[in-house]
């Protein structure tokens, strides 16, 4: 009998549950496992009959997150040009203002991307400065309208309008495109809600300089494969989230010569390799629209359980499911983390931007492990990086043999977030980010990290369970 | 006197850790009332009844937790370094450990377990367990509040798998030689057990052990295991392992007794195996033996019995030393007139069973909590009348809180109630050492024992206390230091829970 097996090994238990007993059994030297126990979906029992109702459909539930990761996996990711938002984005139209996160109106949006819309309209010259702005929104028929209905992400305020510039990135295995503006820089940009003169003076010359000689030297080279520089990246101390300085390096490796190739003054080529070369951060407007491009590979899969969309608006965080239209929102967390000399919590804005989607494909925060030297900057130790990018295993369907973290001998990084398995665990997405003041352009003020709210995921597996049978 | 209530947004903790925490902050600060709970809907009433509820209580989930404090002093204070202290015990966790698991699934990547020992409340027991069985794993499941349907699932479905599915509400085991959850430290050796009850089990290994015997394994089953319902699935599962397991030379099954047809199918199993099988059923009809059967009615029998057909003699004699029968006469001499009932406050809950099986015989008018008559159905299980047998370990007291095995604080109060009673004469009292139990369960009692007595002598009245302490030598709590307390206190301590049973209902039976 398998019971008399037992009796003939050494013993070695789990514990799940009350700690009290464990003292007990290391005192009496056996081996054991105390598991992290918390009530399955928070206790609520609604949600444990919605996980047990899935459980009965568990092997087409499955089948459809096998068919999702691997077509995740398979994605690539070249760069191959660099164009106006409204040339470049299907579904893009002339009076349309694309924003990061959910869905959001001007009355109910952070002050930050209010102040990169106004600055927008500036940049536009629909508004001869900021107050004018204002007064030209509310009179015109402004679009606002997600950078993810239109396969575009951008970080914090992630606001984009028709002639700004954005990176062009193509997926040659689903034939499809992302796009995601570029990076100004640190300190007071756009992003933040900054729209000073300097600030649009330098929308302007990324527009009119830097855009043109981009696009002619990704035309010499052919396009750049960005999914391999973040593999490289991630073996070099990025996450490719909040550290790109590898990354970033091994871009501006590949663009320099072709830049160098092109037939701008050479006044321009040199300015447009500076600014690549004085922005750490170039590359993270890489990394976020080769992540949206391969999830964009995992969506359309009905049965699927994975989330293929996190991002949030400064007032509310949004996921998408694989095969759902819908947006499942809460109000968006405050982050944890360490703020700049002079900044406390108080001056934060709630989590913005869309750049989790890099958590969303298994890097960022998922991949701490790959990056030590980011817990200087978002607080924590070593290990917390370790044990971050370990924990997403517990709620993820798989992993990407692309992506590896050295420190864990090479382990792939945690993909394909299951929202069976986050309800069940109550374990959060781990994201690290930068904070945002809350008031437009200032900047940013710290960094830190956060978690998707739970109610997001419990709104996703509701809808979700809908379509199996009890 | 002030009050403060804080709600805690998602963040669970264990009760056992909540109350064990509440208690200590209730000595240290001598607040008046200090609530630490996760907001269940049963919770969140307990917490409007002493006051400390707030709209944010109302509003407040199962995964929150509820931290609220009255007391003479600054209860903000109280309440926020309350969850300082949850915060850091979280905290200290993490920092020790380089992977945690949060599931099943997870572990089961990278480690190989062989027993998975589960205690979550009740609502969530079974899915574990089922994970648990369907990983190949034996499970020992400590929660109760767990449905019979469930349970016999889960039984058939490791019945199946020739896996163990000890429990649910299954309180003690030895595996191997390691005490699970509530054991005592006894010397290994051939004699295996099953039991469908939790004392009962620790009871007879302590026995066993104090007669010169050892354990080869001693498996729970659950106390519901011999009923109808679940038909002995578990008992029998485990008789048979036994039987096929060669560190094992004698069976000792252990019950309250089975339902009839259970009861047959049992004993018709023990008759084929090919080694000695002692069945104790407690309150049983049948005793003696017949072929390779020996049937016992006593726990204490049935360890002596087993000892002696496995090692062909006793260690010790159990008798009590005469000098206790004449301290007995002379404690019951100086009760007042009118006190004349029986108040058994136990911990154990088989041990109970067997003391009120033992009241049975000689007293009238019982009352327990742990009746299947009506007429003898405690009204109030939180009020004495007439002889009043109380297992403090049922449902009833336990709902959401750790079992006064670990946490005997919950019985020190009444001790005191019922020598407030001028009816009460005899207190019989029980005390659990081992693995799991509280590190001093009668250091605890002792002040509430001297306070009782107190009590009732203010009054002109006198109370006779009797004992037992489930232990052993090797238990890391003192048996002899707490034995020997007890009795400097006049409490009259015996060798085995049936002669503490019976000396106390004596007591009572002289006076009534």
């Amino acid at each position: 009998m398998k019971i008399n097996e037992l009796f003939a090994e050494e013993l070695s238990v789990v514990n799940i549950g009350s700690p009290t007993f464990l003292k007990d059994l290391d005192s009496q030297a056996v081996s054991y496992e105390n598991l992290e126990w918390t009530p399955p979906a928070h206790g609520d029992v609604e949600l444990i009959r919605v996980l047990d109702k899935l459980e009965k459909h568990k092997e087409e539930i499955d089948e459809a997150n096998d068919r999702v990761v691997a077509r995740v996996k398979a994605a690539t990711g070249y760069l191959v040009d660099c164009k106006k938002a409204i040339d470049a984005i299907p579904g893009m139209k002339p009076n349309m203002i694309l924003h990061s996160g959910p869905v959001q109106d001007w009355e109910h949006m952070a002050d930050p991307q209010k102040g990169a819309v106004l600055g927008a309209i500036v940049f536009e010259g629909w508004a001869e400065n900021v107050e004018e702005a204002e007064k030209y929104l509310l009179s015109h028929d402004i679009e606002f309208s997600p950078n993810h209905h239109v396969n575009c992400v951008g970080p914090m305020a992630g606001v984009v309008s028709p002639s700004m510039p954005v990176h062009v990135l193509h997926d040659e295995v689903n034939d499809t495109y992302a796009f995601c503006p570029l990076n100004e820089g640190l300190g007071g940009v756009l992003r933040f809600g900054k729209n000073t003169p300097d600030v649009i003076e330098r929308l302007l010359w990324m527009k009119n300089d830097f855009m043109p000689v981009l696009a002619a030297a990704l035309k010499i080279c052919g396009g750049i494969d960005v999914r391999n520089i973040i593999m490289q990246a991630l073996n070099m101390g990025d996450e490719c989230h909040n550290r790109n300085k590898a990354a970033t390096s091994l871009f501006f490796r590949e663009i320099a010569v072709p830049i160098m190739k092109t037939d701008f003054p050479m006044e321009q080529k040199q300015k447009a390799l500076d600014f690549i070369t004085g922005n750490e951060h170039y590359f993270l407007n890489l990394s976020m629209p080769y992540c949206k491009l391969a999830q964009l590979a995992g969506t359309g899969e009905k049965k699927s359980s994975i989330v293929t969309i996190m991002c949030r608006n400064g007032y509310e965080f949004g996921i998408k499911v694989s095969g759902s239209d819908t947006w499942h929102t809460a109000p968006a967390n405050m982050v944890k983390g360490l703020y700049f000399p002079g900044y406390s919590e108080e001056d934060a804005a709630p989590d913005l931007g869309d750049s989790c989607i890099t958590e969303t494909n298994g890097i960022g925060g998922f991949a701490m492990a790959a990056s030590p030297a980011i817990v200087k900057f978002v607080g924590g130790t070593v290990q917390d990086a370790f044990n971050y990018s370990q924990s997403m295993n517990e709620i993820t369907w798989s992993s990407n043999p692309n992506f590896t973290l050295p420190a864990l001998d090479f382990k792939p990084s945690a993909l394909g977030i299951d929202i069976r398995k986050v309800v069940e665990s109550g374990v959060l997405p781990i994201i690290n980010t930068g904070i945002a003041h809350k008031k437009a352009g200032i900047g940013q003020i710290g960094a830190g990290l956060v978690n998707p709210p739970f109610e997001c995921f419990k709104k996703a597996i509701i809808e979700f369970a809908e379509q199996f049978e009890d | 006197m002030s009050k403060y209530t804080k709600v805690l947004k998602d963040s669970y903790f264990d009760s056992v850790t909540l109350m064990s925490l509440s208690a200590k902050v209730k000595k240290e600060t001598g607040a008046s009332e200090v609530t630490v709970l996760m907001a269940t809907d049963m919770n969140k009433d307990l917490i409007a009844k002493v006051g400390l509820s707030t709209d944010e209580v109302v509003n407040a989930g199962t995964n929150d937790c509820v931290v609220a404090v009255e007391c003479d002093g600054d209860a903000e204070e109280a309440v926020n370094a309350i969850v300082a202290e949850l915060a850091a015990g979280s905290s200290a966790k993490k920092e020790k450990k380089e992977v945690t698991y949060h599931t099943q699934a997870q572990l089961y990547k990278d480690l190989s377990p062989n027993m998975v020992v589960i205690s979550t409340p009740g609502r969530f027991a079974a899915r574990e367990a089922r994970v648990a069985l369907e990983n190949g794993k034996n499970v020992m499941m400590f929660s109760d509040n767990v449905t019979e349907e469930d349970e016999i699932a889960l039984k058939k479905y490791a019945v199946e798998r020739e896996l163990l599915m000890m429990g649910p509400d299954c309180g003690t085991a030895i595996v191997n030689g390691a005490g699970l959850c509530f054991a005592n430290d006894v010397r290994r050796g051939s004699i295996g057990i099953v039991g469908a009850s939790g004392t009962g089990l620790q009871e007879v290994t302590v026995l066993i052990h104090k007669q010169g015997g050892g354990i080869s394994q001693a498996l729970g089953v659950g106390g519901r295991d011999l009923h109808s319902e679940v038909g002995g699935l578990m008992t029998m599962q485990c008789m048979k392992a036994l039987n096929e397991d060669p560190a094992t030379d004698t069976i000792v099954v252990v019950s309250k007794p089975p339902a009839a047809d259970v009861e047959a199918k049992v004993i018709a199993l023990a008759e084929t195996l090919n080694k000695p099988v002692v069945l104790i059923f407690i309150d049983g009809s049948r005793e003696g033996q017949e072929g390779n059967v020996t049937f016992c009615t006593r726990l204490s029998d049935g360890a002596c019995k087993a000892v002696e057909i496995t090692n062909g003699r006793l260690a010790v004699s159990f008798d009590l030393d005469p000098s206790v029968y004449e301290t007995l006469a002379a404690e019951t001499a100086k009760l007042a007139p009118g006190q004349k009932y029986l108040r058994a406050l136990y911990c154990g809950g088989t041990l109970c069973s067997e003391s009120l099986s033992i009241a049975r015989n000689s007293l009238q008018n019982i009352r327990t909590n742990l009746a299947r008559k009506d007429e003898e159905k405690l009204a109030d299980p939180l009020v004495s009348e007439y002889n009043t047998i109380v297992d403090m370990g049922d449902d009833f007291f336990t709902n959401g809180k750790p079992h006064p095995m670990i946490e005997p604080s919950i019985r020190l109060d009444r001790i005191v109630q019922e020598a407030n009673d001028p009816e009460t004469a005899v207190i019989l009292l029980d005390f659990e050492l081992g693995y799991g139990s509280h590190d001093d369960p009668v250091g605890i009692t002792i002040d509430a024992i001297k306070e009782a007595q107190a009590t009732a002598e203010k009054n002109g009245r006198h109370i006779v206390f009797a004992a037992y302490i489930c232990g052993t030598d090797q238990d890391r709590q003192n048996f002899a230091a707490s034995r020997k307390l007890l009795e400097e206190n006049g409490v009259i301590v015996t060798n085995t829970n049936e002669q503490a049973a019976i000396l106390a209902v004596k007591a009572a039976e002289g006076v009534q």
